[in-house]
């Protein structure tokens, strides 16, 4: 809520922002790290509520015209965590996701029911702008979906999309900062006017994510960003999404559990729709309480 | 045991049986080859033929033939206060009958007068109107001669005569052609008329000029309808539109209608347009809007053709920072598409260029001499032009016909020559 007013309040100015910003972050981490949430291996209780959980679903039920797709899914996304939801195919993973920015809306037939939250207003209702929504809930795709202009446009899109910046001067700064974040400036100093799309898979996918940090989203979902890149490509967004965390919730679903071993800080493992399981990483890896998920983990099942 | 399942499991490729099917399948795909290439030789046939015959009957229209007679611009004809008025006709029977001066009987020199068009008249009235400093001076003019003598110069058409190919030329016109042509009087020269005049009912003075200002019109009003409208229903059938029986529908009315003969669009526009609107009839505003109603169909088609070839991804991609529907459709995907739409309006043109049967039905068959200069002139267009030549009996109008039907076609391959340019410059990919 804070970033936000601050951002409505300062959207001409990117640098103040930007600022504030972080300082926000570092508020939120160290009321985290004061109720220290985070290693204490109890994830189900829920301190303060309103300030550490970014998005909260409750109970919710997603429909493809009959096929159930989701049934009665309750969890939380906590500030600054990675959140790694696992699962055997077509188990609902990327519905899930989906629906937490409400891109699933341009799908002919999917019905939503139950109720998901941002910072506490609930995304589904009327109220909620469903662009302000997708601005603050970005989102990286399975397969890299740079668009056919150039790298400088791809980043600056979103900013300028919503007056985030007002001159060429404030443009090239978030543009530059954000491909300095994901590692890319250093590797394409001198093609930043070529297309997006000549790049790398790898570079591609990075530059899908300095596009949407780029618009300062509070969470990022990301869909299986990894699946059609080699291990060093990997390895790269991997690292990026362990910086990242210090400044957006993330979540991501993937099928490799090494890579949500190693990025994610709970996990939660879906089968045929339902949440089977949600905690700690350390805990559903090395402890799952449910049998379907040790069966999947240790690759009996899935 | 062991041997038995060893016999069954080896599959011995080298038996004859196996060698035979091999070669009869090696054989059926080589058939299969030249039965293709057998339907694409035709086809390119065909089309060498059609071509060929049209450039050898109609390349010739491109020059007319005319006789260089010098002519004295008399002041005893010519009445200064009255330019327009003079007997031009007068000055160059004059000019004839000095070339001829053994002729003498009043019935010959008629017939004799006949080898040089009645359009010299004009010619003659045009220069004195625009130079009056003329008159009283003689100057040797090049004046195109009249119709038959054209065809008996070019082609040799009309010198047997009471042969089958009945001559309306008498001996002694012959004989007269053929002494200026001796005397190197006559002359195959670029045929100006041919693309500046008018129709005319005198082959050697009608002209395309009218037909193609009646043309480019009416492709101009059917650019700026159907572009905007094709282009809007494309975009909100494929992006906006919510899939239930009602859009369904339309989108197999408007599948229908491009399959519509276009004859029909021609009776609705009789109906709407003229009876109802009141427009005149015979008008570019009204052929172009005729027209547009066959090439808006097409347009929509092929728009949503292209919209539908852009992947999801881009959508997503833009929808997912936060672009409304609006700013991700006309911002992402309708960039993308235009080539597709651009595409589509050229082929949709090219074809509405062409078209004849809608066009008779509004009245644009008529006998039409001036050159329309806007759109609510009455004109004719290039395709009815070449239906009314070709129904003319003048032999000289065949070459004519055939002549217009190179420059239509011309126009055509521009067209598409265009569309295929304009899809490879921009097309992108992702």
């Amino acid at each position: 809520m804070v970033g936000l007013k601050l951002r409505r309040a300062n959207s001409g100015d990117y640098d103040m922002e930007t600022e504030t910003n972080i300082a926000a972050e570092k508020e939120r981490i160290v009321i985290h790290t004061d109720t220290s949430k985070f290693d204490t291996g109890k994830p189900e209780e829920t301190q303060n509520v309103s300030i550490e959980n970014r998005m909260t679903a409750d109970n919710v039920d997603v429909y493809y015209s009959d096929i159930h797709a989701i049934k009665d899914i309750s969890l939380e996304i906590r500030a600054n965590e990675v959140l790694a939801i696992i699962g055997p195919s077509g188990c609902g993973k990327s519905t899930f996701l989906r629906c937490l920015n409400r891109i699933n809306d341009i799908i002919d037939g999917c019905r939503i029911t139950g109720s998901i939250k941002l910072d506490g207003n609930d995304i589904y209702s009327g109220e909620f702008d469903v662009v302000e929504l997708r601005a603050r809930v970005g989102m990286v795709f399975q397969k890299p979906n740079p668009f056919p202009k150039s790298i400088y446009d791809n980043v600056a899109y979103g900013p300028r999309l919503h007056s985030l910046v007002s001159n060429r001067a404030e443009t090239d700064e978030v543009v530059y900062s954000c491909l300095e974040k994901v590692g890319l400036l250093s590797e394409i100093s001198d093609r930043i006017q070529n297309s997006g799309t000549e790049l790398s898979g790898g570079q591609q996918q990075r530059l899908c994510i300095a596009r949407a940090i780029a618009v300062q989203p509070e969470v990022i979902l990301m869909d299986e960003p990894c699946s059609a890149l080699d291990p060093i490509a990997t390895a790269k967004i991997e690292d990026l999404i362990d910086e990242l965390r210090s400044q957006f919730s993330i979540v991501i679903v993937t099928h490799s559990m090494q890579q949500a071993a190693r990025v994610s800080q709970r996990t939660a493992y879906f089968n045929l729709g339902e949440l089977i399981e949600l905690g700690d990483t350390s805990q559903v890896f090395t402890n799952p309480k449910h049998q379907l998920t040790e069966d999947y983990i240790t690759g009996k099942f899935g | 045991m062991s041997s038995t399942q060893d016999q069954q499991s080896t599959v011995v490729w080298e038996s004859p049986h196996f060698r035979k099917r091999l070669k009869r399948r090696n054989a059926a795909e080589r058939r299969f080859k030249c039965y293709g290439l057998g339907a694409v030789m035709l086809g390119l046939i065909f089309v060498v033929l059609l071509f060929a015959s049209i450039a050898v009957n109609g390349i010739s229209s491109f020059w007319q033939t005319q006789a260089q007679l010098e002519i004295y611009f008399d002041p005893d004809t010519i009445d200064l206060n009255d330019l327009q008025g003079a007997n031009y006709g007068k000055l160059v029977k004059q000019a004839i009958y000095a070339q001829f001066p053994d002729v003498t009987k009043r019935k010959e020199k008629r017939e004799l007068s006949r080898i040089i068009s009645i359009g010299a008249s004009f010619i003659l009235q045009r220069m004195v109107t625009d130079a009056p400093s003329l008159v009283g001076t003689t100057k040797a003019l090049w004046l195109p001669v009249d119709d038959e003598f054209d065809m008996l110069y070019k082609h040799d058409i009309g010198r047997n005569v009471g042969s089958e190919t009945k001559s309306r030329l008498s001996m002694d016109l012959i004989n007269w052609f053929d002494q200026m042509v001796d005397r190197g009087l006559v002359e195959s020269r670029f045929n100006k008329t041919f693309l500046t005049a008018g129709d005319s009912r005198e082959p050697e003075l009608a002209g395309l000029r009218g037909a193609l200002t009646g043309s480019l019109l009416m492709i101009l009003v059917t650019l700026l309808v159907s572009f905007p409208v094709g282009a809007a229903g494309a975009v909100y059938l494929e992006e906006f539109a919510p899939r239930n029986r009602f859009t369904d529908i339309i989108e197999i009315n408007i599948n229908n209608l491009a399959a519509v003969p276009s004859v029909v669009f021609g009776l609705l526009g009789l109906a709407v347009f003229i009876n109802f609107f009141g427009l005149p009839r015979s008008v570019p505003l009204v052929g172009g809007l005729v027209l547009s109603l066959m090439t808006i169909p097409t347009i929509i088609i092929a728009g949503r053709a292209a919209l539908r070839a852009i992947p999801p991804s881009i959508r997503e991609g833009a929808l997912a920072l936060g672009a409304s529907k609006t700013q991700t459709v006309m911002q992402e995907v309708v960039p993308l598409a235009m080539p597709g739409f651009l595409t589509g309006t050229i082929i949709g043109l090219a074809q509405a260029l062409g078209e004849t049967a809608p066009l008779l039905m509004i009245g644009m068959v008529a006998f039409i001499v001036d050159v329309p200069s806007g759109l609510l002139d009455p004109s004719t267009a290039l395709p009815v032009q070449i239906y009314l030549w070709a129904d003319s009996p003048e032999r000289a109008f065949l070459e004519k016909t055939s002549g217009a039907i190179l420059i239509l076609l011309s126009f055509l391959v521009t067209m598409n020559v265009v569309a295929v340019f304009l899809r490879r410059k921009f097309e992108r990919r992702w």
